[in-house]
């Protein structure tokens, strides 16, 4: 079988938590232009896996792909193409949505201000993005973190639940961004407990 | 979709950002960002009213007591250094920002001296006056304070990412690096009893340089390690 030139692979993965042996031998591979959806039960280890792509967790056996290399070959090359969002929204209550940010992105590449107002605005936070995130609503917030994901320029998204705390809007915001994103080549995982309606026919991989 | 080449940060770029988002967020939170001094201020000045007002008296303990309450009080400082970041899941954005991560790690340590190790540095004179120490002596006795919370910032780096794993960290927190610091606080607290006393303290100095040399260069290694390890 050849290997696709740029995606993510995962061989043989097998994870163990503690005494639980979470992930027993998965295996899957996503291409540019693709949506997968990660479902199953709760405590099925959506998270872990998740985790374990991102370079976390290191899997007691199998390995983790990118663009055919292990991740771990260019650990630091593998992290700047990817954007991950987790539990943790991984803002600064103490700072502001726009400060947050810059200089979560500054770390990656040169900010455009410009670009962060402009998808502020676009995923429903521009008028609330120089209030300190502490005091924004935990959608609001949810909502910060998907636009840090959208700026990131990462071809990868591994999304951990993104659509919590989000109403209607916020979801189909996010949703927007998820196939605007796969149809400009890019790839992601997400894990959600419902279907994913605004997103037609993602590929599905169900953990159990 | 990848970062196009003319905009992607270089590490030294990316640790300037992080500086300065760690200088901006201990500007928010001021009042918690001058408490290790202000316990500083606190220990070496009680001292006076405790032991005795005589000046020779409390000139021979000068030295011990503002490296202990230096000491203790960077100890204070590191129980913040990750646990923040951890909580809110910046950490683990710093560790996937493509970035080597131990640059990453000297950039944060160093932004926590700036915030905590330095203010140390600018009350020692105050503590120094109240224990009754000449005016000659200040200069020596700060550059060694100086060095050495460098030294006990770095070092405690590495302390403060290995128990980030733990909830409630910090007594294991100071029994890991109080043996790595008692180095410092010998040569530190004998080098600021030499100048106190009149002699060169140059030698204990050195030391002390030569200390915070190693670890500026090897502890952000273990610190970035230690991270990754408490992630997963």
């Amino acid at each position: 079988m050849t290997e696709p030139a740029r995606g993510l692979e995962a061989l043989h993965l097998h994870l163990w938590r503690g005494d639980r042996h979470v992930l027993k031998g998965l295996s899957f591979s996503v291409g540019p232009g693709e949506l997968v959806h990660v479902r199953g039960p709760n405590g099925v280890g959506k998270t872990s896996l998740l985790r374990t792509l991102a370079g976390f967790l290191y899997p007691e056996e199998g390995e983790v792909r990118w663009c055919g290399q292990p991740i771990g070959a260019d650990r630091d090359g593998y992290a700047a193409a990817l954007a991950y969002l987790g539990h943790d929204n991984g803002l600064k209550g103490d700072l502001s949505a726009r400060e947050n940010l810059r200089y979560a992105l500054g770390l990656r590449h040169a900010v455009d201000p410009a670009a962060v107002t402009a998808t502020l605005e676009r995923l429903g936070v521009g008028a609330v993005a120089d209030l300190p995130a502490r005091s924004l609503s935990a959608g609001q917030r949810r909502r910060v973190a998907l636009a840090r994901v959208a700026l990131a320029r990462a071809s990868l998204w591994l999304l951990d639940e993104p659509f919590t705390n989000l109403d209607a809007a916020g979801s189909a915001a996010g949703a927007e961004l998820l196939l605007e994103h796969a149809a400009g080549g890019g790839m992601a995982l997400l894990t959600a407990h419902g279907e994913l309606e605004a997103i037609h026919r993602p590929r599905r991989l169900e953990l159990a | 979709m990848n970062g196009a080449g003319a905009s992607v940060v270089s590490p030294g770029q990316a640790a300037l950002v992080l500086i300065s988002r760690e200088l901006r967020l201990a500007w928010r939170r001021w009042g918690q960002s001058l408490h290790p001094v202000a316990f500083f201020l606190m220990v070496t000045t009680l001292f006076p009213l405790a032991l005795s007002p005589e000046s020779a008296q409390l000139r021979s303990v000068a030295a011990g007591v503002v490296w202990v309450g230096a000491l203790l009080s960077s100890l204070l400082a590191l129980e913040t250094l990750f646990r923040a970041d951890l909580d809110d899941g910046t950490l683990e954005q710093v560790v996937l920002s493509g970035q080597p991560l131990a640059a990453l790690m000297l950039a944060k340590t160093l932004a926590h001296w700036l915030v905590s190790g330095l203010p140390l540095v600018a009350a020692t004179p105050v503590a120094l006056g109240a224990l009754a120490v000449p005016a000659v002596a200040f200069g020596p006795i700060m550059l060694g304070i100086l060095l050495g919370t460098g030294v006990l910032s770095f070092l405690g780096g590495i302390g403060a990412a290995l128990t980030l794993g733990t909830r409630r960290g910090s007594v294991l927190l100071s029994l890991l690096i109080l043996p790595m610091a008692m180095p410092v606080l010998i040569f530190g607290a004998r080098a600021a009893d030499l100048a106190v006393r009149g002699e060169p303290a140059g030698g204990g100095l050195l030391l002390l340089t030569a200390m915070l040399v190693l670890t500026v260069t090897l502890a952000p290694l273990a610190t970035a390690a230690a991270v990754r390890i408490c992630l997963e």
